[in-house]
């Protein structure tokens, strides 16, 4: 799956789950601008790994902000594979 | 965030719950007299919001050897087991657990989140992995913060998910341990340990097992063990941890294991090495306790008795509770609000339960978390789901109650085992997985 594949999904996925009537994008920040709480990220997270068959540690979610964030490190676990 | 805008936040969270009435994170029981029993606003109330399982808090024999030792060794051990040294307790405590358990080595915490921390902040090393049930309890969690390991989490009870996982972690260097609950406090489910030991010993060497039984220790197994003793699994799972806070009737936890030299996990554990030691009085209250257990006195089986009363009680009433008979009954309301509605009107009616609400619940499902203990007597299970069903119709969460005793008949009422003892005592085959009923609202 292409770069922009798999960002286009991410953001099909996050749509479903956020609570917000905003527009999602690349760079909205996935806690602070979903409503989403730290669990029911965790639990998207969780969608993604079987949606991409990879596995994203806990630890790496630190350094995730935005959607683009968590696109490329999902990426980049899909190549390491 | 600074500290203040964090209190802010927490404020205007939970002032609009709070302002429904009572604070749920601060009651204040004037007097508790026994295990179901106390007194708050002046009243009498009637408790189904503890972990007191198998109700030894007021045992006899375990008040009087607290009493005893307190009186004999004194309030406190003022200091940790490696600065300070051990009570004489302290071992034979630990040597007892591993004789229950028939594991080579245990070791004791002062509580059962210290147990899970202790160990769980020693077995994740750097380079290794923790591989943790969705829906682990918070001790579980922070033991994985404070590891060096890399952590992750599969689908709650699910053993597929699990396996995934381990998949693709075959071939990376490093340690790998599952960690799994016996029964989630939340929703009072149990999980499969069977085919999570399967899972975990087809996935290699270096992978291991972790079982939390602090909610089904004294609950499920022919004596009491735990889950993984009634799936008879127990040589599978590496490391039993567990609590003495809830069938157990004090404060303290352990872990049990047959691994080859567990002691010196002493040294490598910081939550054991610097935080005080177990009290006298705990100690021995512990030791009473794994000793009523052993002997087998029928308490698990008055547990399993009143929590098939409850659970299927509830769900006569029309109520949507957890998935399967439990000690503890989940009851699944529609939103937080109708929750601390139903939480406030029980309390002005004389009946105590615990609240749970999101983010601190699976699935951000808004809960009354219902608990029974071996020490009710029927007649206050069939008064709590009276109140209930009143209570449930007046706020809208049920239909219009019929009278408790004409639904729950005693013909009606299963008994569920948790092992082969309760079998033996001629008891029904265990009933697993019942499905819950839909509430109308939700």
């Amino acid at each position: 799956m292409s770069a922009p594949d798999v960002q286009g999904r991410v953001l099909e996925l996050l749509a479903a789950r956020a609570k917000t009537t905003g527009t999602l994008g690349p760079d909205t920040k996935i806690m602070a601008e979903t409503n989403l709480d730290s669990v029911s990220v965790m639990d998207f997270v969780l969608e993604l790994e079987d949606e991409f068959d990879v596995t994203v540690p806990l630890n790496r979610m630190a350094e995730i902000e935005t959607v683009a964030d968590l696109a490329g490190a999902i990426e980049t676990l899909m190549n390491d594979n | 965030m600074g500290i203040k805008d964090r209190i802010a936040a927490t404020g205007a969270a939970f002032g609009a719950l709070k302002a429904m009435g009572r604070d749920p994170s601060s009651l204040k029981f004037e007097t508790i007299s026994s295990p179901t029993e106390a007194r708050l606003e002046g009243r009498p109330i009637t408790l189904f919001g503890t972990n007191n399982y198998l109700g030894l808090t007021f045992d006899p024999g375990c008040v009087q050897a607290a009493a005893d030792a307190t009186f004999a060794q004194g309030a406190g051990t003022t200091g940790s087991r490696i600065a300070n040294g051990s009570y004489g307790g302290h071992n034979a405590l630990e040597t007892e657990i591993a004789r229950f358990y028939g594991k080579r080595g245990a070791m004791v915490f002062s509580t059962g989140y210290v147990a899970n921390i202790g160990m769980i902040s020693v077995l994740g090393g750097q380079g290794d992995h923790l591989l943790i049930d969705a829906d682990s309890h918070a001790s579980i969690y922070d033991g994985c913060k404070m590891s060096d390991a890399e952590i992750i989490r599969f689908r709650h009870n699910s053993p597929e998910s699990l396996a995934k996982r381990l998949e693709r972690l075959k071939g990376t260097p490093g340690d790998k341990t599952v960690i799994v609950e016996g029964i989630y406090s939340m929703l009072g489910d149990s999980a499969p340990i069977d085919e999570f030991a399967a899972v975990t010993r087809e996935a290699g060497d270096d992978v291991f097992l972790m079982v939390d039984e602090a909610h089904s220790l004294g609950v499920y197994g022919a004596t009491g063990r735990g889950k993984a003793q009634a799936d008879g699994v127990e040589a599978d799972c590496d490391f039993i941890v567990g609590t003495f806070s809830k069938s157990v009737g004090t404060t303290g936890g352990y872990c049990v294991s047959d691994l080859e030299g567990f002691d010196a996990l002493r040294m490598l554990s910081r939550p054991y090495m610097f935080t005080a030691s177990m009290t006298p009085s705990a100690i021995a209250t512990a030791r009473a306790a794994f000793e009523i257990m052993a002997a087998g006195r029928g308490h698990k089986e008055r547990l399993w008795k009143n929590a098939n009363h409850l659970y299927s009680g509830a769900q006569s009433l029309g109520f949507q509770t957890g998935p399967e008979v439990s000690p503890v009954v989940a009851v699944i309301l529609p939103e937080p609000q109708v929750a601390v509605a139903l939480w406030n009107r029980l309390i002005d009616e004389g009946i105590y339960t615990n609240i749970a609400i999101p983010p601190a619940t699976p699935n951000a499902l808004s809960l009354l978390r219902v608990s029974v203990s071996a020490a009710h007597e029927p007649d206050q299970i069939d008064h709590a789901l009276d109140v209930l069903a009143s209570v449930g119709a007046e706020l809208g969460i049920i239909d219009g109650a019929t009278p408790i005793k004409k639904k729950v008949g005693a013909a009606s009422l299963r008994v569920i085992s948790g092992g082969a003892s309760a079998k033996a005592a001629g008891s029904e085959q265990p009933v697993r997985r019942a499905k819950g009923r839909a509430a109308p609202t939700a």
